[in-house]
């Protein structure tokens, strides 16, 4: 059973490189139990009760090794993106016209992670870039633990830039800190301009929106006014790139945040 | 979601100061669940309920308190209490505002 969510049966989770001939699998190992315990009479009775006041964030695990990657990545000066959206937003696609367009400049290294599959990461590295894939079987999300050992595989380089995309997912990644630089949510306008306030916690922990596949805006009932309106009610530090990966446009935007991000 | 995720962590928190107050068995935990946490109390207890088995937790009384969300408004720093991400600020009607309260699952304390 996927320790995580509960469902299906834990196919474990994968790391791999594209190339790699070697399958080696790494077993998520998010929880053990202890059930080793020891049934000890008491012959006496305890009067008084005791209190620990722990006031202990519970989600502080994820959250304490997603500050090591953090001050890994800092310590090396990468920066370090966090791409998430629904799927088929067009992360990928932005990913390898990015490597193709700003490769020779920017050195870029990727973790990829989906369900199943290599096809991300083998599309990122016949873009030209180092990319690692991690299959998370029936997960939903990356978290700390998977990103961290699959830098490790990655020879990350200073002064470069890393970028990890999610598995295509609007609800669970947002709850999981990677240790990331920056948050980049991506929603295309073929998806519901009122998305933003039906996933809030997606776009209040980003800070860069991408409005992706603007030149199909003149056929759908989607309005970037409203879908921008209804995200900087969740979130009004947020900041908007709208673009086309397939036509080019607006995209020099992104790659001056890259930039001015660095 | 994730419930299941986070009643382990709870558990393996609890072993961990079982282990430092040497004891085996707690009789209290107290869980404050943030209303904006986005996890479903319910939900909770149910995986609470399986994962405590053979653990120090397993005969604890579960006490689960809801925080409130509490929101600030950006133009006049009126705080109030919010249901969600976007209501807007209930004294000035302004729509941008931060989250300060609720977002977060704390174990409050064990009582052993």
């Amino acid at each position: 059973m996927c320790g995580t969510c509960g469902c299906g049966e834990d196919a474990g989770i994968r790391i791999r490189k594209p190339g790699d001939h070697n399958d080696h699998s790494h077993d998520g190992g998010h929880h053990h139990h202890h059930d080793h315990h020891h049934d000890h009479d008491h012959d006496h009775h305890h009067e008084h009760s005791h209190e620990i006041n722990l006031q202990v964030n519970v989600l502080s695990k994820n959250n304490l090794l997603a500050e090591r990657n953090r001050g890994y990545f800092e310590a090396r000066n990468v920066l370090a993106l966090n791409l998430v959206s629904s799927p088929g937003s067009g992360k990928t696609s932005l990913l390898e016209r990015t490597i193709k367009e700003t490769g020779d400049k920017t050195q870029y290294f990727v973790i990829e992670g989906d369900q199943q599959t290599m096809n991300d990461a083998e599309r990122i590295a016949a873009a030209g870039a180092s990319a690692i894939q991690i299959n998370t079987g029936n997960g939903c999300h990356l978290d700390a633990e998977m990103v961290n050992k699959a830098f490790k595989e990655l020879d990350i380089q200073d002064g470069s830039v890393l970028i990890i995309e999610n598995v295509g997912n609007l609800v669970c990644p947002s709850m999981f800190d990677l240790g990331e630089s920056k948050r980049v949510v991506v929603i295309s306008v073929t998806e519901g301009d009122d998305k933003p306030l039906k996933y809030p916690t997606m776009f209040e922990t980003a800070q860069l929106c991408i409005i992706n596949k603007t030149d199909l805006t003149p056929y759908v009932d989607f309005s970037i006014e409203k879908v921008k309106d209804a995200a900087m009610r969740v979130n009004h530090h947020l900041e908007f790139i709208e673009m086309s990966v397939k036509t080019g446009d607006g995209i020099k935007a992104w790659y001056e945040w890259i930039e001015r991000n660095r | 979601m994730h419930e299941l995720s986070i009643a382990t962590n709870i558990v393996e928190i609890a072993v961990e100061e079982a282990k430092k107050a040497q004891v085996q068995d707690f009789s209290e935990i107290v869980l404050e669940v943030g209303a904006l946490s986005g996890i479903v109390e319910e939900a909770l207890e149910f995986a609470m309920a399986e994962a405590v088995k053979g653990s120090p937790l397993r005969n604890a009384k579960r006490v689960l308190i809801t925080i409130q969300g509490k929101a600030r408004c950006n133009q006049c720093m009126q705080e109030f209490i919010t249901p969600d991400h976007f209501t807007p600020c209930i004294e000035c009607g302004y729509p941008y505002t931060d989250i300060v309260k609720g977002k977060d699952l704390i174990i409050k304390s064990l009582k052993y």
